[in-house]
C-alpha cells in the first residue's frame, strides 16, 4: 500500500481519545478503533500527499516503522475507514 | 485483557453508546421492562430540552444513541427529535415494540438516513412471547416487521431478551431474521425494572446458558449480543465483543426527565450521576460527576479474587448483582462457575428501582345484576 493514494473514507469521523481515536462509520455503523496517535494522525493527513510513503515521511517516522504503518493502513482499508483516491 | 480494555476502564471523554429513553410512557406491560414503563412521568423533557441534549451529543462526538422507552414512538415529537439528531450527525437506533409501525410509516423510516430499527420479539411463536409482552404482542411485531421488508427498509434488528422459556427457540429467532432479511440481536435479561420481582422465574437455567455459550461461538458476529453476556465467558472461549463493564465508563443512560443513571439496568439513587437539566449539562455530568469517577475507578475482585475465571469475566454484570441483593465486588448471580447461586442463598435485601411507571391493574368492571 506503501505507494498507493489514500484518503480517509468521506463517512466516517474520527473523535481524538486519550488512546488514540474512535473511528465511526456512518454507512456502515460500525465504530472501529484506532489504537495510536500517530496513526490518527496519518490517517488524517493522507489525502494530503501523494501516497502513504510521503505522509510517514512527512510525518518524521523513521522508515524502519514503515512496515507496521502499512498493515494498520491495510485493516483500515479493510474496514473501509482508508479508501483509494 | 488488551491495552484499549484498560484504557476503556478508566473511562472515556464522552460516551461511546447512549441510552435514551425518550418517555416512560407504554401501550404495552412487559413482565421484564427495565424500565417499570407504563405511564408517561409529567417531568419529561420537551422537545426543546430534548434538542438541547441532541446538541450536547453532537458537540461531544457521540456517533449514535439508542432510543428507548416505554415506547418512543408515543411521544408527538417522536420523528422531530429523530431527524433533528440524525441531521446534526447523531445517529438513531430505536427500539419499539412495532405497534405505531403501520405501511405508511414503515416508508417514511425507510427513507430516513442514518435511522437503524430494533423490533423487540420475546418469543419465536405468539405463546412464549406473549406470556411476556402481552396479548397480541407478537402479532403487532410481525406486522410491523412485514411492513419494514415491504418498505424496503433494509437490515433492522429483532431484539430478544432471553429467558428460560425462549432459549431453545434461539434457531427460530435466527430463521425469522433471516425471512425479513433483518439482523438478530439477542441480550442479556437482567433484573432490572419490573424484573426484579421476575427474573428468578425467568432468568436462564445453568445448563441453559452452557448452551447458549456454545450458540454465541457458533455465530460469531453474525448475531449481535451488545457484548451483554461477557459473563459467560468464564466456560471457556470468549465471545467477540468487549470484555468488561462500561457502565460509566463507555456507556451510560438518559432517562425520560433527564437523570443521567451508569446504565440502562441500573435506575437507582446508587447509581443516578445527575440531571442533563442541571448546570454543564449531561458533559458535566459524564465528566464530572462522582458517581461515574467512582465506576471509573480500580475495582476490587472482592469475593471473586481467587477465582481462576476472574480475567475472563470480571466479575460479571453490576447492575445482575445489585438487584438481586448481592456485593459488588462478588460473583454474578448466574456466574457459570455456579458460586452465585451460592451467593443469592445468603443474599442481602434486594433494593427498589427508582419510579415505578407501571399502569394501575385493570378491574373488569361487572354490571349490578341484583339492581
Amino acid at each position: 500500500m506503501l505507494d498507493s493514494p489514500l484518503k480517509l473514507h468521506p463517512s466516517v469521523a474520527l473523535r481524538p481519545e486519550p488512546f488514540g481515536a474512535l473511528a465511526y462509520h456512518y454507512d456502515n455503523r460500525r465504530l472501529i478503533f484506532l489504537k495510536h496517535p500517530s496513526i490518527v494522525d496519518v490517517v488524517k493527513d493522507l489525502e494530503q500527499h501523494p501516497d502513504l510513503q510521503s505522509t510517514l515521511s512527512a510525518h518524521g517516522i523513521d522508515e524502519q516503522h514503515w512496515d507496521n504503518y502499512d498493515k494498520a493502513i491495510c485493516s483500515l482499508i479493510e474496514s473501509d475507514v482508508v479508501v483509494a483516491r | 485483557m488488551t491495552a484499549l480494555t484498560e484504557r476503556m476502564k478508566d473511562g472515556l471523554d464522552a460516551p461511546i453508546c447512549i441510552t435514551w429513553e425518550l418517555t416512560y410512557s407504554c401501550n404495552l406491560s412487559c413482565v421484564h421492562c427495565l424500565s417499570s414503563s407504563g405511564r408517561r412521568d409529567p417531568k419529561e423533557l420537551t422537545t426543546e430540552e430534548a434538542f438541547r441534549v441532541v446538541d450536547e451529543l453532537r458537540n461531544m462526538q457521540v456517533f449514535y444513541v439508542n432510543i428507548g422507552g416505554g415506547e418512543p414512538m408515543i411521544r408527538r415529537d417522536f420523528f422531530d427529535i429523530v431527524e433533528y439528531a440524525t441531521s446534526s450527525g447523531v445517529g438513531v437506533k430505536f427500539s419499539t415494540n412495532g405497534t405505531y409501525i403501520d405501511a405508511a410509516t414503515a416508508q417514511r423510516l425507510a427513507a430516513m438516513d442514518y435511522l437503524d430499527i430494533q423490533i423487540s420479539l420475546d418469543g419465536a411463536d405468539a405463546a412464549t412471547n406473549d406470556a411476556i409482552r402481552g396479548e397480541g404482542s407478537y402479532d403487532t411485531a410481525m406486522t410491523a416487521m412485514r411492513h419494514l421488508k415491504d418498505a424496503g427498509f433494509g437490515e433492522f434488528k429483532i431484539s430478544v431478551v432471553i429467558t428460560r422459556h425462549n432459549i431453545a427457540q434461539l434457531d427460530e429467532f435466527k430463521a425469522i431474521a433471516d425471512q425479513f432479511g433483518a439482523q438478530l440481536r439477542i441480550t442479556r435479561l437482567r433484573p432490572s425494572g419490573r424484573a426484579v420481582d421476575t427474573w428468578e422465574q425467568l432468568h436462564p437455567t445453568l445448563d441453559q446458558q452452557r448452551t447458549l455459550h456454545q450458540w454465541l461461538l457458533g455465530h460469531g458476529e453474525n448475531v449481535l449480543t451488545g457484548d451483554s453476556f461477557f459473563h459467560l465467558n468464564a466456560l471457556g472461549e470468549s465471545l467477540p465483543g468487549l470484555n468488561l463493564c462500561g457502565a460509566g465508563r463507555v456507556v451510560c443512560l438518559i432517562d425520560p426527565i433527564g437523570d443521567v443513571y451508569a446504565c440502562p439496568f441500573v435506575i437507582h439513587d446508587e447509581f443516578l450521576a445527575g440531571n442533563v437539566r442541571g448546570n454543564g449539562g449531561f458533559a458535566a455530568v459524564w465528566r464530572t460527576s462522582d458517581c461515574f469517577t467512582e465506576l471509573r475507578g480500580p475495582q476490587s475482585a472482592g469475593a471473586c479474587a481467587s477465582c481462576g475465571s476472574w480475567d475472563a469475566c470480571q466479575g460479571g454484570c453490576m447492575a445482575a448483582k445489585f438487584f438481586t441483593g448481592l456485593p459488588l465486588d462478588g460473583p454474578d448471580p448466574e456466574c457459570v462457575g455456579g458460586d452465585g447461586e451460592y451467593a443469592l442463598a445468603s443474599a442481602g435485601a434486594i433494593p427498589r428501582p427508582n419510579g415505578d411507571h407501571s399502569k394501575p391493574v385493570a378491574v373488569q368492571l361487572r354490571r349490578r345484576s341484583n339492581v
